[in-house]
């Protein structure tokens, strides 16, 4: 048995959330991973050293530089032969290429999968997490996506795979990358961070959300947001917490002026130690946290930062 | 151009779902239904292109079990102008409603399908994709914004680090992200009107579509709970805490 992982990368390497792909696909059997793009030396390199992978699959090619689905997914059905499983992690573009390739090859897909059982039998949250179904699949194929937060992933290196060019066929023409606005952050990618500080429509304001900023720089934090301070135009989208926004399990996730709606805890009920402040005491979000302070954030947060500060 | 927006009839997301007790699945039974809000968000979107004069009809559709009729006619009193329900009992699978819903595209011809980029029961997010692939179109997912131009559609989509633009060919398929718009709610008027549009009454075996499930569900357990923990009287005491006894800073 042979998995197949897509992963993603940037120019610090292969993204953590790919790597976390490989730690549920090593469950599996062997690993193939597959770059693809242009100028994918320096990502076949670091795709290489993953403990786990045995080969590495890279696709040059202008048309797969931003992994649009429809070029990907037609890759995918291309290099599926032999693969018993094709995994990648849940991200923007797992859930946007996997499916797509599901349906051309014929298979229902598993979305999200927060453990695997056996070959055939995994886990995944349903209902914002509220159940957690065991599922088995009687596809021959399993095209598999990987909720990162549920998997450690394997190291930056400690591998050496073989590398290996794939020739990419035709590819369908059908749609056009035009551009990306990118936030630009010295901080962890959310999904990434060890500790994470959110904060929600309490916050009154995106100006006020710099009151994070110390305690984030401090603490080498990552800044998430609820939707509801989303939806306000307080932060951008990409700072959305929760079910329908980025799941994370940090380490430390400290929850500002958010009320703990369940679409919110979706996405954060799985961090190791969860701190409140609000000033409402009966905010459901109290029923989860660890640590609970019931006070005004625009005084909390400044003695929050100089207490950080001062120690 | 015509629209086709399937809409899924969820438990409604202020509901506290349950597992039942014999982890057999979740516990519908008695619980409030409602249009996935992602849907609401669609069929939305379809009446502002046609409100523009980029769309000419708008045919909702459901799939599922008889009461689907009600998500309909929630569309229908939105604005769409007509619907489809394919009714099964059955338990389906994205797989399953791609390839039914290909089979109404097959017949509608519509320029562009909208669909919600996840149901918040299942959490698949895989429908439009799917049904993308099936018909071999262009798919913009997770879109918070989108503009029709001759044969080309603009969708900007919501991505982990920020927002991409794509160009699509037409016809495709969008599915659509929270921001994309804020849902109508029907008028009076509009719901007494919604009784009159017409709902077509389909079944699987209309389409020669097998829906058979590819996953079987072995079992559905309560998550983990996490206890409530303690109060903290200051920012003094919550430091202290999180270094001495959590030690996670
Ligand atoms: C389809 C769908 C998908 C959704 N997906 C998500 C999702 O992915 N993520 C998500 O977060 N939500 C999601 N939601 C929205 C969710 O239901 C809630 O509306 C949202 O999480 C509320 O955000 P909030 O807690 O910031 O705001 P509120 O619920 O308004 O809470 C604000 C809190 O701030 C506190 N507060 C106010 N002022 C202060 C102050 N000065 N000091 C201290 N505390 C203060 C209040 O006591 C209150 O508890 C979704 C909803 C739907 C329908
Ligand atoms: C009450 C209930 C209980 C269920 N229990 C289980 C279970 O225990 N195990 C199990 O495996 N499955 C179960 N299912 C079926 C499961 O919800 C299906 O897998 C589902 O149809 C597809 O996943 P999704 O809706 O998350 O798809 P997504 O891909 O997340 O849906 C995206 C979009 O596709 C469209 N769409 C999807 N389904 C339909 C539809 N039926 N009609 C019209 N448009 C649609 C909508 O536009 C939707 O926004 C249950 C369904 C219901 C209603």
């Amino acid at each position: 048995m042979t998995a197949l992982v897509l992963l993603e990368f940037d120019d610090s390497g292969i993204k953590q959330p790919s790597r976390s792909a490989v730690a549920a696909a090593t469950a599996l059997g062997e690993v193939h991973a597959l770059v693809a793009g242009v100028d994918l030396g320096a990502a076949s390199a670091a795709a290489a050293k993953l403990p786990g992978v045995s080969k590495v699959l890279v696709a040059e090619s202008a048309a797969l530089d931003h992994l649009m689905a429809e070029q990907t997914a037609a890759l995918l059905v291309a290099l599926a032969q032999g693969y018993s499983h094709i995994l990648a992690a849940t991200t923007a573009v797992g859930k946007n290429v996997l499916p797509r390739a599901a349906a051309l090859l014929d298979v229902q897909p598993i979305s999200d999968i927060s453990a695997v059982v056996d070959a055939d039998t995994f886990v995944r949250p349903i209902y914002a997490g509220n159940g957690m179904a065991t599922v088995k699949s009687s596809d021959a194929l399993k095209i598999i996506t990987v909720r990162a937060a549920s998997f450690d992933p394997v190291a930056v290196d400690g591998g050496s795979a073989s590398i290996e060019a794939v020739s990419v066929g035709d590819l369908p023409g059908l749609s056009k990358f035009v551009s990306a606005e990118l936030s630009k952050s010295e901080r962890p990618e959310l999904t990434a961070a060890r500790i994470v500080i959110s904060g929600g429509r309490g916050m009154q304001n995106g100006d006020n959300f710099s009151l994070l900023d110390p305690i984030a720089d401090k603490l080498g934090a990552a800044v998430g947001a609820s939707r509801a301070a989303v939806d306000a135009g307080f932060v951008p989208n990409e700072f959305q917490v929760g079910q329908t926004g980025k799941i994370v399990a940090p380490e430390l996730y400290i929850a500002v002026g958010i009320s703990g709606a369940i679409q919110h805890l979706a996405g954060m009920k799985d961090s190791k130690v969860i701190v409140a402040i609000n000033k409402d005491e009966e905010a459901p979000i109290f029923q989860i946290a660890d640590y609970g302070l019931v006070a005004d954030l625009f005084v909390a947060l400044p003695e929050l930062a100089a207490e950080l500060e001062r120690s | 151009m015509k629209i086709l927006v399937p809409v899924k009839r969820v438990v409604d997301y202020n509901v506290k779902v349950r597992v039942k007790t014999d982890g057999s699945g979740i516990e519908t039974a008695g619980v409030k239904m409602s249009m996935n809000p992602f849907d609401e968000i669609a069929v939305e979107e379809a009446v502002r292109l046609k409100e523009k004069g980029v769309v000419t009809e708008i045919v909702a559709i459901s799939m599922g079990v008889a009461q689907c009729a009600e998500t309909i006619r929630t569309a229908l009193a939105m604005g769409a102008d007509r619907g489809i329900l394919v009714e099964t009992d059955a338990d389906l699978q994205p797989l399953a409603v791609a390839k039914l819903l290909k089979a109404i595209a097959d017949e509608e011809k519509p320029g562009m399908i909208i669909l919600g980029k996840q149901a918040i029961d299942d959490d698949m997010s895989a429908t439009g994709q799917m049904l993308a692939a099936l018909l071999g179109w262009s798919q913009g997912t997770f879109a918070s914004k989108l503009s029709v131009e001759g044969e080309t559609l603009t969708v900007t989509r919501e991505v982990d680090g920020g927002l991409e633009t794509v160009a699509l060919k037409l016809p495709s398929i969008v599915t659509t992200d929270l921001r994309l718009n804020e849902p109508r709610y029907a008028s009076l008027p509009n719901i007494m009107k919604a009784r009159k549009k017409t709902i077509d009454n389909k079944k699987p075996a209309d389409y020669g579509v097998d829906p058979a499930p590819r996953l079987t569900t072995i079992r559905v357990d309560e998550p983990p709970k996490r206890k409530a923990g303690v109060k903290v009287a200051s920012v003094a005491e919550l430091v202290s805490k999180l270094r001495n006894e959590a030690k996670v800073i």
